[in-house]
């Protein structure tokens, strides 16, 4: 590499060829240049797929929204079957927002408190069946989650919305009327156990690999277990602690069958977080696509192209959380 | 400040295999020890037990008695934790927390043991980067990673670190061995400072730089590969390196190893 460089810069310059240009990249022979080849186009596949994916979401939102007589922001109905259609996300954005962060508020410290369980304190016989639980966890299918969340977990939840509702319903966000919690906040919950498992294994890996040398220099300075933790574990997983809750978080937001298994959706956006309706965008398209209309469809994948910008804005947002904590993260140690 | 440590009749496992067997020594206050041996012959080992840090190792056992001014470190009812906010350590690589600026790393070992004003934490850390020599070179940037140093000045800042606690002991597990000569040179100079107010104990496989750092030898060895350390002599540093009562040491010392 070094090497190449110099013969490109040294002067005088010679004219740069083909030749020099492949050879720069270490791909003279002919099995390099196959692996070449092959992770190029897997690359660019890559590419290819997203602008596809991309493309295709924004010509049919055109054609849907190119008619839409209501405001595609603000409008609380869906009426895309309607003549002249009227249609808006505001209610799915709200419901697909909330009940992740109500998710992501959850699981999060749930999953960091297992995983560091895992990799911190559980003696090594009892860690292995944890993981392996929590692993089984994730390979439970999403309509499974609807069931159970549907005809086990809602039921059992009125004391605890009715406690919440004595304590907090002055709030008017945990107030709740009574009967059957089909709503946000069980979806909320549900979604929490069902992106428990990757947040929890991706931030066991990042402990596991917080390095010794650092866990040590804690415990010599006469840190407490929790000490040590607190000075060297978890600085070093942060980032991967964020990364682990994004994973968690497109789960969350593209969830569709679970939630429209648990969820009593409506067109309205309430203030109280416990009592039934709302719905959100992965839900919406799933109930409606099959008595949808061509336009009505068209009327959807809009909404299904919000999502998709949603999803790429969080995972924006968390790189450059990342990327700004650079300077300190344990890479350059 | 600086305290004596007694140790009698140490032995260390790791799960069943013994590491070091039957060790009894006696370490003076306000001055330097080091420990010089073959790898593998448990100085390292022995090093860590006078913290308790052997124990953290999965596995890693202790018998026999440690007396720091007579008290037991490895008595019921000692937690550990109290044991090395007591003995300060210094590792083979430097390790400064990387997630923490220079002045938190500092710091940091005061945090774990109190509440302290902001201006009183900043006199300790000033005055313990002063302690370390490394004050003049960081004084405009203590709020930049601890990473950010060279390798010498980072060991110089987990000195800091650990003396900023004012330990009874301070001890350096071969301080210099990723570190460059001029590097080296500083921090034989910091230790010969520091034994004015610590009792140091400095495990290196240098043999100049024990005889040039320490006041007291101590040398290790193991009969074969497999088999427990153990301590063969400790004497006066100019002894050791002139005239050891061992036949062995003398080997070690001049290089023919037996």
């Amino acid at each position: 590499m070094d090497i190449a460089t110099q013969t490109e810069t040294a002067p005088p310059p010679p004219p740069v060829t083909t030749e020099q240009k492949r050879a720069s990249r270490g791909a003279t022979r002919p099995g390099d240049r196959i692996f070449l080849g092959l992770s190029r186009g897997s690359g660019i596949l890559l590419l290819v797929i997203m602008a596809a994916i991309a493309a295709f979401l924004t010509y049919r939102a055109g054609l849907a929204l190119a008619d839409n007589t209501g405001n595609f922001l603000t409008t609380f109905e869906w009426d895309a079957n309607a003549i002249p259609p009227k249609f808006g996300i505001a209610v799915l954005a709200f419901g697909t927002v909330v009940s992740s962060i109500i998710a992501l508020v959850i699981a999060v410290p749930v999953a960091v408190g297992i995983a560091l369980f895992i990799s911190h304190y559980a003696p090594r016989k009892l860690a292995a069946p944890i993981a392996y639980v929590i692993d089984l966890l994730a390979a439970v299918p999403s309509i499974v989650y609807g069931l159970w969340g549907a005809l086990v977990v809602a039921p059992n939840l009125t004391g605890l919305y009715s406690w919440l509702d004595s304590v907090l319903g002055w709030t008017g966000i945990f107030s709740y009327q009574g009967g059957a919690p089909r709503s946000l906040m069980t979806v909320g919950i549900l979604l929490a156990i069902m992106i428990l498992p990757i947040i929890t294994n991706v931030s066991r890996e990042v402990f596991l690999q917080a390095p010794k040398m650092h866990e040590e220099a804690a415990l010599a300075l006469g840190a407490t277990r929790w000490e040590v933790i607190r000075m060297s574990v978890i600085p070093f997983g942060r980032s991967g602690i964020i990364s682990a809750s994004m994973l968690g978080l497109g789960r969350a937001l593209g969830e569709t069958i679970a939630v429209a298994t648990v969820l009593s959706p409506n067109f309205l956006i309430g203030a109280s977080l416990l009592d039934p309706g709302g719905g959100t965008f992965a839900q919406n398209i799933a109930s409606k696509f099959n008595e949808a209309s061509e336009y009505g469809r068209d009327a959807l994948i809009a909404s299904g192209l919000v999502l998709f910008l949603i999803t790429l804005l969080v995972n924006g947002a968390a790189r450059m959380i990342i990327a700004r904590r650079k300077e300190y993260s344990g890479a350059n140690a | 400040m600086a305290k004596r440590i007694d140790v009698s009749g140490l032995t260390a496992y790791y799960g069943s295999h013994k590491a070091i067997e039957d060790i009894s020594m006696t370490v003076e206050p306000r001055s330097v020890t080091a420990f010089i041996g073959p790898s593998g012959c448990g100085k390292s080992t022995f090093l860590r037990t006078l913290n308790r840090m052997h124990e953290v190792t999965p596995g890693g056992r202790v018998e026999g008695k440690v007396l720091l001014d007579g008290d037991d470190l490895y008595a019921s009812g000692i937690d550990p934790v109290n044991v090395r906010r007591t003995v300060g350590m210094v590792f083979q690589r430097p390790n400064p927390f990387p997630t923490m600026s220079i002045f938190d790393n500092v710091a940091a070992g005061l945090r774990l043991n109190g509440s302290y004003k902001k201006a009183e934490l900043a006199e300790i850390v000033e005055k313990s980067l002063k302690g370390a020599n490394l004050w003049n070179e960081v004084k405009d940037r203590l709020n930049k990673p601890g990473s950010g140093l060279s390798g010498g000045q980072q060991q110089r800042l987990c000195i800091a670190r650990a003396i900023a606690v004012e330990p009874q002991v301070l001890l350096m597990d071969e301080p210099c061995s990723a570190l460059d000569p001029i590097s080296t040179l500083a921090i034989e100079d910091l230790i010969g400072e520091l034994k004015e107010r610590f009792t140091i104990v400095i495990v290196t496989h240098n043999m100049q730089q024990a005889a040039r750092v320490s006041d007291r030898t101590a040398f290790f060895n193991l009969a074969a590969v497999g088999q427990p350390g153990k301590l063969v002599e400790i004497d006066e540093t100019e002894r050791i390196f002139s005239n050891p009562s061992v036949q062995a040491t003398e080997d070690y010392i001049s290089g023919r190893f037996g």
